[in-house]
């Protein structure tokens, strides 16, 4: 037994409402520059929907994540290392930029620039590729809120593995947000996809990261990747992906994406599981068995003999209370509650998800029953095999039973703490009907529905005294332009020493603010402002003529650190 | 070097050692100082229709022609004798091989340049140091296609035998014995090529082209999954002793 701990995430899919602020500060915090345009680590997709990038899900075309060979061993789907030595001129799966969309920005500036006319100023959406006009076709949310999705919504991958009569009936009856961000997973695809050896999974945490100083950009990692998670920044010529916002995480502080979600729908813990029995559980024959195998990974972080090899593995005496209040081990293997998105994938992802109770609870009360009676919700989850169906594409590899049991779960639990509500003792029989008593009935509904801060989150930070410099740590992502900061480097865009991760100074914000000529604003050295960050007031922020203060003009950009709200 | 022109000696002699610094030199502090920018900076995320044949075809001829140059330049003629290779079957062999890889070399990077000339994104991607290098590659390609259909294709018995000049000069600079003699009578093509090569070579680490150190063999003998400590080199203070208290997670209740 080899004791590993891993930083993962549960969604619970029934409060998430679509709003997407996890996306935008996501993007905010990360993927505001110049060759990550139109990459959000952190997305929201309407279900049913074609996802972003179009399709991702359909490994039949784009050959990510690994497969089981007849012999019981895993390969990667799109070829083992002599294929990908092979086609590494020029990778035969790579999405274009087209699968994902063109990214765009408007002529701000022509709306207040513009002089007196007849008609009305308008602000023309520019391609951010070719600086030149562009019609809007596609984005990363095209298809939200299931708009113009009857048009498209018929090539969803999930629904074209359904049969063609659900497909029909799905539109009127449901629809759900399922936000995605790199899954972390314990057997990344990704990373053994990598020619340069630049991707790794942080020995301590988990945390799949790309090495920045050795990324060779040879695209592998995008297409061995089945959820599409990692992006090739078209700017830099480096791969790029979502960092679990491992400066945050390393000290105690959630990701951006958690800390600002609106439905406070994520869950962040360790989970300890055995390094040794991976390969074993991503290779199981049956897909069905996979989220048990994976299950049976993760080790129980009460057991004394699993402290005892904890220990022995070296993991600090902090990481392991933590692991034992983990929200994550009580909702993947306490309550079995959380499901893992795409298990037959085999990459074994540590980003699960609580599917949504609510479409079968709003079909019910639409129909006239009480929605939220035990015995109505128990009978009614079965029968409404659409979104079982569709649920078990999405979770466990089609297989119903675990969604219904998840379903039944959360059924009783809505079902016991309304009795609680209106003043009556909570059903015995509604707890027992889902295997479980009143009292972790009430436990999980206090995890799920009250959800404090400190119990949604249990992060350890790092220990700096195992640590080499934290945040100086190679994968610098956060810097744009190159040496001289002004702009392109001597050898391109992206040449140059790397600014540290915790050092962004004055003039890497300026340059990140300006960076976008001649692809930005139609008006050279005006400020883009989906790339300004608040922060001062850089040259170019106003139109020419306007003078600002001396104040202003001698104001620097404050670092910020903000303490997290206790909620 | 007894006998050498001046104009020889800086062409075959002074040209291709600082050459060999420069590119030495130049791509050990190009990989000190810009590790960030040792990429292929690949464009195939805008366009892949035609780089999906123009690449690969490029790639393929250009490890052909340079296969076909090492054996050319670096094993004496007397070997291959040895060998029992004749001079007409070793001719014969090098001129169609190497043909056929320079018809891939040269077709692929007409597609190639097209391609970043007319798709939008990649001509905007296309920075300064990119059209210089263009022009390097191109040049050298296109001279060293010229003198092959020149003195090997079209001329008349049996072509221009380069491995009584050429290589023992190339090999005399190894030895540090340079003898630029050896190049007088070289036809116009190869001289010109040979110069246009070495420029290449001079621009080669401050290109994208040093993407050609990296190519990644060591995937094949690695496993899969990396992992790698946070600890992987120094760390900042000694590990506390095992009876020192630990923090408990921050813990607001």
């Amino acid at each position: 037994m080899k004791v590993m701990a891993q930083m993962s995430m549960v969604m619970n899919l029934d409060k998430c409402i679509g709003c997407h602020t996890c996306s935008v500060t996501c993007k905010q915090a990360w993927t505001n520059r110049t060759g990550v345009e139109y990459v959000w680590f952190n997305n929201v997709e309407t279900r049913p929907g074609l996802g972003y990038p179009r399709t991702h899900e359909d490994q039949e075309r784009w050959q990510g994540g690994w497969e089981r060979t007849r012999r019981g061993k895993l390969k990667l789907r799109a070829g083992g290392k002599i294929k990908k030595l092979a086609t590494i001129f020029s990778n035969p799966k790579l999405p274009s930029i087209h699968d994902y969309y063109e990214p765009w920005t408007y002529e701000y500036d022509l709306l207040l620039s513009s002089p007196q006319g007849k008609q009305t100023p308008v602000a023309r959406p520019k391609s951010l590729l070719t600086g030149k006009d562009m019609k809007i076709e596609w984005s990363a949310n095209w298809d939200d809120d299931l708009a113009g999705s009857t048009a498209t919504m018929q090539r969803d991958p999930i629904l074209q593995h359904m049969s063609e009569h659900v497909a029909e009936e799905l539109e009127q009856t449901f629809m759900f947000y399922l936000p995605r961000i790199c899954e972390h997973c314990l057997n990344p695809a990704c990373v053994a996809s990598c020619p340069s050896g630049a991707m790794y999974k942080r020995a301590e945490d988990g945390i799949v990261l790309v090495d920045q100083d050795q990324c060779r950009g040879w695209r592998m990692c995008v297409t061995g990747c089945p959820y599409k998670k990692v992006y090739f920044n078209h700017k830099t010529g480096k791969a790029e992906k979502c960092t679990l916002c491992y400066p945050r995480i390393e000290v105690g502080l959630p990701t951006i994406c958690s800390e600002t979600c609106v439905g406070r729908l994520r869950y962040l813990g360790l989970v300890l599981y055995d390094a040794d029995r991976v390969t074993e559980a991503a290779s199981v024959e049956d897909e069905h068995d996979l989220l048990a195998a994976q299950r049976s990974v993760f080790l129980d972080p009460d057991d004394p003999e699993v402290v005892a090899a904890a220990r022995a593995a070296g993991i600090p005496e902090d990481w392991i209370t933590a692991a034992q209040r983990s929200p994550i081990w009580a909702l993947i293997s306490r309550y079995e509650l959380a499901l893992p998105l795409h298990p037959e994938y085999r990459t074994l992802p540590m980003v699960w998800y609580i599917p949504p109770l609510s479409p079968v609870v709003d079909v019910i009360a639409s129909s006239g029953n009480d929605g939220e009676d035990a015995r109505t919700l128990f009978a009614a989850i079965p029968q409404l095999r659409i979104p079982l169906d569709y649920l078990a594409g999405l979770f466990t590899a089609g297989d119903t039973r675990p969604v219904e049991r998840v379903l039944r779960r959360l059924a009783a639990m809505r079902s016991y703490m309304r009795d609680i509500n209106l003043g009556d003792p909570g059903n015995e029989e509604t707890a027992a009907a889902v295997g479980m008593t009143g009292s972790e009935v009430e436990s999980m509904f206090r995890l799920l529905a009250v959800a404090k801060y400190e119990d949604r989150y249990v992060i350890p930070p790092a220990h700096t005294e195992i640590a080499r410099e934290l945040e100086e740590m190679s994968c610098s992502l956060d810097f744009d332009g190159g040496p001289g900061m002004g702009g392109a480097g001597p050898f391109g865009s992206s040449s140059g020493k790397p600014a540290p991760v915790a050092v962004e100074n004055f003039h890497v914000l300026q340059a990140r603010q300006t960076a976008d000529s001649p692809n930005g604003p139609s008006t050279p050295g005006r400020v883009n402002l989906l790339n300004w960050d608040g922060n001062g007031r850089p040259a170019g922020l106003f139109p020419p003529g306007s003078t600002p203060t001396d104040d202003d003009a001698h104001e620097r950009p404050s670092t910020r650190a903000t303490p997290p709200e206790e909620s | 070097m007894s006998g050498a022109t001046s104009s020889q000696i800086l062409l075959w002699v002074v040209l291709p050692y600082v050459t060999f610094a420069v590119f030495v030199v130049g791509t050990f502090w190009r990989y000190r100082y810009d590790k960030f920018g040792w990429t292929t900076r690949s464009s195939e995320l805008y366009e892949n229709r035609l780089l999906r044949l123009g690449s690969p075809m490029f790639h393929v001829g250009l490890l052909l022609v340079v296969v076909g140059h090492v054996v050319g330049l670096v094993v004496p003629k007397t070997w291959t004798e040895a060998a029992g290779i004749s001079e007409t079957w070793y001719h014969a062999l090098a001129t169609y091989a190497g043909s056929f890889g320079a018809l891939l070399l040269v077709a692929g990077l007409l597609i190639l340049i097209y391609r970043r000339r007319t798709t939008g994104p990649v001509f905007l991607a296309t920075t300064r140091m990119d059209k210089t290098m263009y022009v390097g590659l191109t040049a050298s390609i296109a001279l060293g296609a010229w003198s092959t259909v020149q003195t090997q294709l079209l001329e008349a018995g049996g072509g221009y035998d380069y491995r009584e000049s050429i290589s023992p000069w190339f090999r005399s600079l190894w030895y540090l014995d340079p003898q630029p003699v050896l190049m007088t009578g070289v036809p116009a093509p190869f001289q010109l090529h040979i110069v246009a090569a070495f420029l290449l070579f001079a621009l080669w680490p401050f290109t994208r082209l040093v993407h050609a150190f990296s190519a990644p063999l060591p995937y094949l003998f690695r496993p899969y999954i990396v992992y790698r400590s946070r600890d992987a080199s120094v760390a900042a203070r000694e590990p506390r002793p095992g009876w020192d208290p630990s923090e408990r997670p921050r813990d607001p209740r």
